[in-house]
């Protein structure tokens, strides 16, 4: 496209005329550093945002019963509303397309001990797709299954917490007998939870275990439902409040009470999220777009100073043969040079800046701040072309500008 | 060379316009070192920009080396330009940047001569005005003279078969006036057609022809005999 002497006019050009070349690159330096910093900023805060959501499943829905707090259908308020295992049934059997997992949960304290070390935990009695809903993963062993359940089995898994407080290290608890409440469990898997060190303080047992070695009932303290993923948001609420409405009605618990049957829906939740990831993206998208608009306006106005300035130039040049094309290309090529190693570089200052800063602002909110590279590139290759744009409207004035004009310009 | 005929030029002055050039004919041999002469505001410039093919005329007929200029658009003229014609300018018009040598070697880049070429015929001209030790000078260290000198080996470098030259001094003082009218002189012993605008008695002097312009009409065409004297 452009000979080796056209490159080297170019560079020659550039070279000798610096105070133009390095204010048509700083332009586009400062454009696109801004751009990549804004821009891995509000990533920073998005990456905030969603790491306070993302630790549990969120389709899912918690049921917790309590006592009521208004009297109703001639039953007395501060009545305790309790569930069993056919509740869970009726929930599963009527709502069986919006469910795609229902969880028993009941929940006590107790000590766990394992040889001579012991220490208070949160021992929960669930169905075993538990783990879907805590995001846990086994990483010893494995988790407890649908045979431990049939087989009512005394078997636990411990959070990887719990193995770090009671085993020492190096040890395997797979296979080792631990004394929970006084009642000999085996550990057949060690799991870890992203929810931290909270939730891996937790240990699971088999809900069937838990109803028959504790009372020797089929209650049940708490019902987790993960509904049906292809759900939409919208769709997931109302499941939820149809489920309120009709639990309310089968436990006779007046419809604004909100104590006797609580109802968390996570699908609410998730609307609020979207909404407010929402406007983050809505303002960091403003941003950038300022930012490239400030930019390209910027490179325009040097443009048109430099096509200007080089009036005379380009009259000379057109006196002693020039054609209006060769006018026009050297003027793009520059520009397009300086505008692309301008932008290059100021990406790489963007990015170094917000890897350099990332660690300290953590506290301000802003979890990993990148950038996704490709938009960093199109947003310098938009800048260049603004650069080429703004330059070719008066580079092809300046091409057709009668010699004599240009020359007699001062 | 250059053969003009009933040639008009008007330019828009807001909603009038105003005639500069009324119907001239003029013809230029080859070889010849033609002056216009005229005050200012006869309308010269704009026979030279014409006639350099800087800018168009409007009525009549130029014929440029046996070639009929009409209907140039811009690269067109910009070859022919490069191809036919060589300008000289009351204000030099070199491109600061570039130091002596590029200046000079520039015309032959648009003609599309190699770089190392260009150096070689570009010193060679450099070496005819008596400026070759000044080849790597840029146009801010070199006297007006010195520029000058250069912008005409510049206007020799591609060959061409006119030299055009605009007030050539009407920037320097009588001394290097003279040294670069003589250096035109020479230019036109060699064979090449020199054609100067001044308002200068003295410079037009120095020519084998003047053409006398008044109004936009030539008034009068004289030879004078410089030659054999020379």
């Amino acid at each position: 496209m452009f000979d080796l002497d056209g490159w080297q006019e170019i560079f020659q050009s550039i070279g000798k005329n610096k105070l133009r070349t390095v204010l048509s690159g700083l332009t586009i330096t400062f454009a696109i550093m801004l751009f990549t910093i804004l821009l891995g900023m509000g990533n920073g805060l998005k990456n905030t945002f969603k790491s306070f959501f993302s630790r549990d499943a969120e389709n899912a829905i918690f049921i917790m019963p309590n006592r009521t707090s208004k009297a109703y259908r001639g039953f007395q308020s501060g009545r305790r509303i309790e569930f069993r295992n056919h509740d869970v049934d009726y929930i599963f059997e009527n709502y069986k397309g919006n469910i795609e997992h229902i969880i028993r949960r009941n929940q006590r304290q107790v000590d766990i001990t394992y040889k001579n070390k012991k220490s208070n935990y949160s021992l929960i009695a669930v169905d075993p797709e538990i783990q879907f809903l805590e995001r846990a993963d086994p990483y010893e062993g494995r988790f407890i299954n649908k045979l431990d359940l049939n087989n009512k089995s005394k078997v636990i898994v411990i959070g990887r917490m719990t193995k770090k407080d009671l085993f020492p290290t190096g040890v395997s608890a797979v296979g080792k007998y631990v004394n929970v409440g006084g009642l000999a469990y085996k550990v057949v898997g060690v799991f870890t939870d992203p929810g931290g060190d909270n939730e891996e303080r937790l240990n699971y047992i088999p809900i069937t275990t838990a109803q028959a070695l504790y009372g020797n009932n089929d209650k049940v303290d708490q019902i987790n439902i993960l509904y049906n993923p292809n759900l939409s948001t919208n769709e997931a609420i109302a499941f939820g409040n149809n489920l309120t409405i009709d639990l309310k009605d089968r436990f006779d618990v007046a419809p604004r009470d909100q104590r006797g049957m609580r109802i968390q829906n996570r699908a609410e939740i998730v609307q609020g999220t979207q909404q407010t990831s929402g406007a983050l993206d809505m303002i960091v998208i403003i941003i950038s777009i300022g930012t490239l608009i400030a930019g390209i306006v910027g490179i325009s106005n040097i443009m048109i100073y430099i096509v200007k300035e080089r009036t005379k130039e380009l009259g000379i040049r057109k006196a002693i043969g020039a054609k209006p094309s060769s006018i026009i290309k050297m003027i793009m090529f520059e520009s397009m040079f300086i505008t692309s190693i301008a932008g290059y570089f100021g990406m790489l200052v963007g990015m170094g800046a917000l890897s350099y800063w990332a660690p300290g602002l953590e506290k301000y909110f802003i979890k990993d701040p990148q950038v996704d590279t490709g938009i960093v590139i199109f947003a310098t290759i938009l800048l260049v072309f603004s650069g080429i744009i703004a330059g070719y409207v008066p580079a092809r004035r300046a091409s057709r500008i009668k010699p004599i004009d240009a020359l007699n310009e001062d | 060379m250059i053969k003009i005929e009933n040639l008009h030029k008007s330019y828009p002055m807001g909603k009038e316009s105003l005639h500069v050039l009324k119907g001239l004919d003029l013809h230029i041999k080859e070889g010849e070192f033609v002056s216009i002469m005229g005050s200012s505001g006869s309308g010269k410039s704009t026979l030279l920009n014409i006639v350099g093919l800087l800018d168009i005329h409007d009525e009549g007929t130029y014929h440029l080396n046996g070639q009929l200029i009409e209907k140039l658009d811009e690269k067109k003229a910009a070859v022919l330009r490069n191809k036919f014609l060589g300008f000289v300018f009351q204000a030099f018009n070199l491109i600061t940047y570039k130091n002596a040598l590029e200046n000079v070697s520039l015309p032959l880049y648009y003609k599309g001569v190699g770089r190392k070429e260009r150096q070689k015929i570009g010193m060679e001209y450099l070496k005819k005005v008596g400026l070759e030790e000044w080849a790597n000078h840029l146009p801010s260290e070199l006297s007006g003279g010195q520029k000058q000198r250069v912008a005409i080996a510049r206007a020799l470098v591609t060959n061409p078969k006119v030299v055009l030259a605009d007030e050539p001094t009407g920037a320097l003082d009588s001394t290097t006036s003279h040294s670069v009218m003589e250096l035109l002189k020479e230019i036109n012993e060699e064979g090449m057609t020199v054609f100067v605008i001044t308002h200068e008695e003295d410079i037009a002097a120095q020519t084998d022809r003047i053409v006398r312009l008044k109004d936009g009409i030539i008034i009068s065409d004289e030879k004078l005999n410089n030659k054999v004297e020379a």
